[in-house]
């Protein structure tokens, strides 16, 4: 009984081992709730687009107000040049988003309690933020790390200090949901460990906390994918209009 | 009471927790690279799905969907204003209409008054002009009398002192003796007889 609060986060092989060359891809848990994450997404707005009503109807209202509400949160951080990027932050966030809450449900898995998820995910952003940055500014885009307005004194201490934080920004990127989506689910595992073993007498005082962190979980997990979305916002924005 | 039973309780499941741990390995999974390339291979292929039907299929139609509801938001905006510009212009008409016929109606009544103020006119004068010929006429035949009044008062004047001439005297006068006296006083005292 009152299992490792980490068991929930082992990935364990469903079906058959897959191998291409010397790699393993079989399909796991992981796998499986990526693809009911995405699957579920893909039925949501394609019911929510299917039909164009005057008065929408309840699906295509949540579809319609979360478009408008990326469309938002992607001109307000990163203007208007960000228009061709909207597809991929939407799906992101909405990626990020469905993950997070799928892993809300019991005996689930949750994808981005996983650091090599994250990371892949933070990478590839910071490839391609990087790649766009040079492509629209040349090698201009490396003044983003001489902010303008700063005693020559200072200057090589601030250059490295900025470099050092624009290279980490795929580690903090990552680490903020992994560790934020990992903790939370930890702590309700332990929370509800405690349960169990404190009985039928002492196990409501934990089982109330529990109750009361679901709610703050479900919080967590919109708002991590909403930070994860804004933060490639604002780095996207960094590559699009070079304010230093 | 109870609450010993809790905070030993966590102490221990802390304990208990601690000593799992230890007993698996590895601790945290997520630093277990045994799956770490089918994770990277599924979320490859899942996310490169998801964006690709996402950016190709859903969102623009969703996109389309908006625009056209705005537009035809902004349609029949438009269409109202027009409509109320309509009636605007309508209601101006309207005005413009009764506007036009109360001039004229005015302008009726007012030649109305003219046709009948010049009817009266006309009428007052041709009656003025017959009074003024029938005054002419009495003045014209009043002058005649005036003129004919000497010559008869002389006849009356001789006849009558002939008359008192013979029923004074018993004598017979002549007449054109009479008549030269009588026409001597008219011719002297003409104008104290008929101050003219």
């Amino acid at each position: 009984m009152a299992a490792n609060p980490m068991t929930q986060f082992e990935v364990y092989r469903i079906g058959p081992e897959i191998k291409i060359g010397a790699f393993d891809i079989s399909f796991t848990n992981a796998s499986l709730f990526m693809v009911v994450s995405s699957l579920t997404i893909l039925i949501i707005f394609n019911l929510g687009s299917k039909k164009n009503s005057m008065l929408p109807n309840k699906i295509q209202l949540l579809a319609e107000l979360s478009y408008t509400f990326v469309s938002k949160m992607i001109s307000d951080t990163a203007g208007s040049k960000a228009k061709p990027f909207f597809a991929f932050i939407f799906s992101l966030f909405m990626f990020v988003l469905f993950c997070n809450m799928f892993g809300m449900i019991p005996y689930t898995f949750t994808v981005t309690s996983h650091i090599i998820v994250t990371f892949m995910l933070a990478t590839f952003i910071f490839i391609g933020v990087t790649i766009i940055g040079f492509v629209k500014h040349g090698f201009g885009y490396l003044k983003l790390f001489v902010p303008s307005g700063v005693p020559i004194v200072l200057l090589p201490l601030i250059v490295v200090i900025e470099i050092i934080s624009y290279l980490s920004r795929p580690i903090s990127l990552s680490v903020r949901l992994f560790a934020n989506m990992m903790a939370g689910h930890t702590m309700m595992k332990v929370f509800g460990g405690f349960v169990i073993s404190l009985g039928i007498i002492g196990g409501w005082l934990p089982l109330s906390f529990s109750v009361a962190l679901t709610g703050l979980e479900i919080l967590v997990a919109f708002l991590q994918a909403y930070v994860f979305a804004i933060l490639t916002c604002i780095y996207l924005n960094d590559a699009l209009n070079l304010h230093h | 009471m109870i609450k010993k039973i809790f905070f030993q309780s966590i102490f221990f499941n802390f304990f208990f927790v601690k000593e799992v741990f230890t007993a698996e390995s590895g601790g945290m999974p997520q630093l277990n690279p045994e799956f770490w390339i089918s994770q990277i291979f599924w979320l490859t292929l899942t996310f490169g799905i998801l964006y690709i039907v996402l950016s190709k299929l859903i969102l623009p139609k969703i996109s389309a969907n908006l625009e056209l509801r705005k537009s035809q938001i902004q349609e029949n905006i438009e269409a109202a204003e027009k409509q109320r510009k309509n009636s605007e212009s309508k209601l101006k008409e309207y005005d413009d209409i009764i506007f036009k016929s109360k001039l004229e109606a005015k302008n009726i009544f007012k030649d109305a008054r003219e046709k009948v103020l010049k009817n009266i006119n006309s009428k007052r004068e041709t009656l003025e002009k017959q009074i003024d010929e029938e005054i002419k006429k009495a003045e014209h035949e009043i002058n005649v009398l005036k003129k004919s009044a000497p010559e008869k008062i002389n006849k009356i004047a001789i006849e009558t002192s002939s008359e008192l001439v013979k029923k004074l005297i018993g004598a017979e006068v002549n007449n054109s003796s009479i008549s030269a006296i009588v026409n001597d006083l008219t011719k002297r005292n003409r104008n104290k007889y008929y101050g003219n």
